[in-house]
């Protein structure tokens, strides 16, 4: 059953001590550090934000048409087993968990529901830490207004099959969006969650500044997609963080299709041997966007798997930036850690950077990292199109092709369905006959 | 007018002669065989055929049904009724041969029409099924990493799905075990019809005890110095390329 929530509540004094010294420690962070510039490591390629980040404010209550569109748009995840709608970080609408997994002691709350009622599950993780990849000073901005957002709790052992959703739409001009993920999946537990970041028009210009944060434990199964598919105004800063135990299954799927600057930032430790972790991930570029892709992969622990794979496809004179790093740590021995970048070159004028790295301080381990960046293979084209496909659907299917690894890996049909038709729809305008 | 005609062409690769004068007719009905050392022009042939751009062709004419069609795209010389199965075909990742074959036939229907999807299937798994292909790969991207004898099935594979009128068979049989000749050639043999022209580019001539040629060309640097019936690929294979070199190549250049 759907219901829709019309309470309009903001941070509050009402809030527990230790959310408030985070908040203002954040708030400090924001306020105390510089703007990054090209000249920091961490920001190596990166066009210079002229924004001024302050003149974006947190949104009001939409208006019901607004609310409205976004409800019916809510739809990439088919058939979820819970769902939280927010627009402008303001919950519309939520479809609770099943009662006999709330039996079993899963939650899956709205973040204020969370801070009020909960508090105790939040506390030895939010807002404590995020990505140490140079976006401190925007984490801060995050932590001082974030108050949308989903907490999931899975209890030891309990596990969901079925993927749960949350949307946060934006939908206000110059509107400030903060939304916060956290998951915290103990011990033998099992979930799938999805995040989708959209807006409600072409034109509202909103920042984005969305956290998430993963709590791995021992042998826990988790599955983290994120779609990301602002208009083209948007600024989006994205900042994700995991942490994986002892066998702990970690799979992070980012779909990256939209605002003007995307900056994505994700980083996963891994403390427990036996992990295993993958970070995939798919952007298309067009027209003059800018993806900024930040990754760090830490191996605290022997004997884990970390793997990475980041493929774009860039069009027009759009840019991306691929920067990773791998880090082993003494002792962890016989760590398999991979990291790979592929980039698809659709236009002379478009621009691929790559800047792959590792850090190893064990002696045995099998790492690997490396980037490419190559045109559409002429042969593969010329053989396509010798069938009689027109050129505009060849280069679409070798595009989609592209893709097809990580597409496939999102693990639902219906899923992967949905996110093709969405490349479609992207490509339908820019490849042409 | 009904036929694969090919007139005095002349095509260069970075200004060096390839094809010279090359000259061939293959009417509809009819199963050509063409053979001729390595390097001697077979697959350039078959590429400027169907279109491929990195050719210079300096003269001459190709003629599919009576209508030009040098010059034009390779889809619309696909669409044309014209197929090529390549010698080394290519591997398109992340591209199912199911999705594939699909886009090359709705390209063969009007704009508004689109594929019946149950219809497709039963003749996609039909022809799988004479080809001896498992139907697991229809799911499979294309040819990637396919085996050699894989690849070249595949190719028959579209070649029976789209329907051309002409079927140039670049090295069909290179590669292929014995029983997937044989295979291959009853697919061939299927197809052979007074509505389809074939030219077959081989250099073995146990092919050709399979799928019988009306016609044999030898070709040697740039064109066919001399053509017969099925049994000169017999004489041939016992006498080698320097026979043909002594026996007709000389005698031409004087
Ligand atoms: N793209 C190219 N660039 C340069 N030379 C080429 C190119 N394609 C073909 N050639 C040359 O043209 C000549 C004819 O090649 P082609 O592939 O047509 O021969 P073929 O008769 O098919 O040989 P094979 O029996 O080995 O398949 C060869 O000398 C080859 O090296
Ligand atoms: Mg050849």
């Amino acid at each position: 059953m759907n219901t829709t929530v019309n309470t309009h509540t903001t941070a509050n004094a009402l809030e527990p001590q230790w959310l408030l010294d985070r908040r203002n420690s954040g708030n400090e962070t924001y306020s105390n550090l510089p703007v990054p510039s090209a000249k920091d490591e961490n920001w190596r390629f990166a066009s210079v934000l002229s924004e001024d980040i302050d003149a974006f404010k947190s949104a009001p209550m939409p208006e019901d048409h607004a609310i409205d569109y976004a409800l019916s748009n809510s739809k990439l995840v088919e058939d979820p087993i819970a769902e939280l709608i927010f627009v402008d970080d303001h919950l519309v609408q939520s479809k609770p968990l099943p009662k006999e997994l709330i039996d079993k002691g899963v939650r899956f709350l709205s973040l204020n529901e969370a801070i009020e009622d909960h508090s105790h599950l939040l506390e030895p993780y939010f807002l404590k830490d995020s990505t140490r990849l140079g976006s401190q000073k925007y984490f801060g901005l995050h932590a001082s207004n974030v108050k949308a957002g989903a907490v999931l709790y899975v209890p030891k052992g309990v596990e969901i099959n079925e993927p749960i959703a949350v949307y946060h739409w934006s939908n206000t001009d110059k509107g400030l969006i903060c939304p916060h993920t956290l998951i915290i999946a103990e011990a033998q537990s099992k979930v799938s969650l999805i995040d989708v970041l959209a807006s409600t028009t072409e034109e509202n210009r909103c920042l984005n500044i969305s956290a998430s944060n993963i709590q791995g434990h021992p042998s826990a199964n988790i599955y983290r997609k994120v779609i990301q598919n602002f208009n083209s105004k948007t600024l989006s800063f994205q900042l994700d963080s995991a942490i994986a135990d002892r066998d702990t299954q970690l799979e992070n799927i980012a779909i990256n299709l939209g605002a003007a600057k995307a900056r994505y930032e994700n980083q996963i430790k891994i403390n427990g041997s036996g992990a295993h972790v993958t970070m995939y991930s798919l952007s298309v570029a067009e027209e003059t966007q800018e993806f900024d892709q930040r990754t760090f992969q830490t191996h605290n622990a022997p004997n884990s798997v970390s793997d990475l794979l980041y493929k774009n496809a860039l069009f027009d004179t759009s840019r991306t930036i691929f920067s990773g790093l791998i880090q082993v740590e003494e002792g962890a021995q016989q760590t398999d850690a991979y990291q790979t970048n592929r980039n698809l070159l659709l236009d002379q004028r478009a621009d691929a950077n790559a800047l792959p790295g590792l850090e190893i301080l064990a002696n045995d381990v099998k790492c690997s990292h490396g980037a490419t960046t190559g045109n559409i293979d002429e042969d593969e084209l010329f053989y396509m199109l010798s069938r009689g496909i027109p050129h505009r659907v060849a280069m679409q299917l070798i595009v989609l092709g592209f893709f097809e690894e990580i597409i496939e890996k999102l693990g639902s049909d219906s899923l992967a369905e949905n996110i093709r038709k969405l490349l479609e729809e992207k490509f339908a305008s820019k490849i042409k006959s | 007018m009904q036929s694969l005609e090919i007139t005095n062409l002349n095509v260069n690769i970075d200004g060096q002669p390839i094809l010279k004068d090359f000259s061939l007719n293959i009417p509809k009905g009819e199963i050509h065989a063409l053979m001729g050392p390595n390097g001697t022009g077979k697959s350039t042939l078959a590429k400027v055929i169907a279109g491929h751009e990195d050719y210079e062709v300096t003269s001459g004419e190709i003629l599919l049904n009576g209508e030009s069609i040098l010059g034009k795209e390779p889809d619309e010389i696909s669409l044309a009724g014209l197929f090529l199965a390549f010698q080394y075909p290519l591997e398109i990742p992340g591209v199912s041969i199911a999705n594939f074959i699909r886009a090359a036939k709705q390209a063969r229907l009007p704009e508004n029409e689109s594929i019946n999807a149950v219809e497709y299937y039963k003749e996609l798994y039909d022809k799988m099924d004479a080809l001896k292909i498992d139907r697991k790969f229809t799911a499979r991207s294309l040819n990637e990493g396919f085996s050699g004898g894989e690849k070249k099935r595949c190719e028959v594979l579209q070649m029976s799905m789209l329907e051309p009128d002409y079927c140039i068979m670049d090295e069909t049989d290179s590669g292929l075990d014995i029983d997937a000749l044989k295979i291959v050639a009853d697919g061939v043999n299927l197809m052979r019809s007074p509505e389809r022209g074939f030219l077959i580019i081989t250099h073995y001539q146990r092919l050709l005890d399979y799928i019988i040629p009306d016609v044999v060309h030898v070709m040697y640097d740039g064109k066919i110095v001399h053509s017969g019936d099925a049994e000169l690929a017999k004489e041939l294979e016992s006498k080698g390329y320097d026979w043909v070199k002594d026996s007709f190549v000389s005698s031409l250049a004087q």
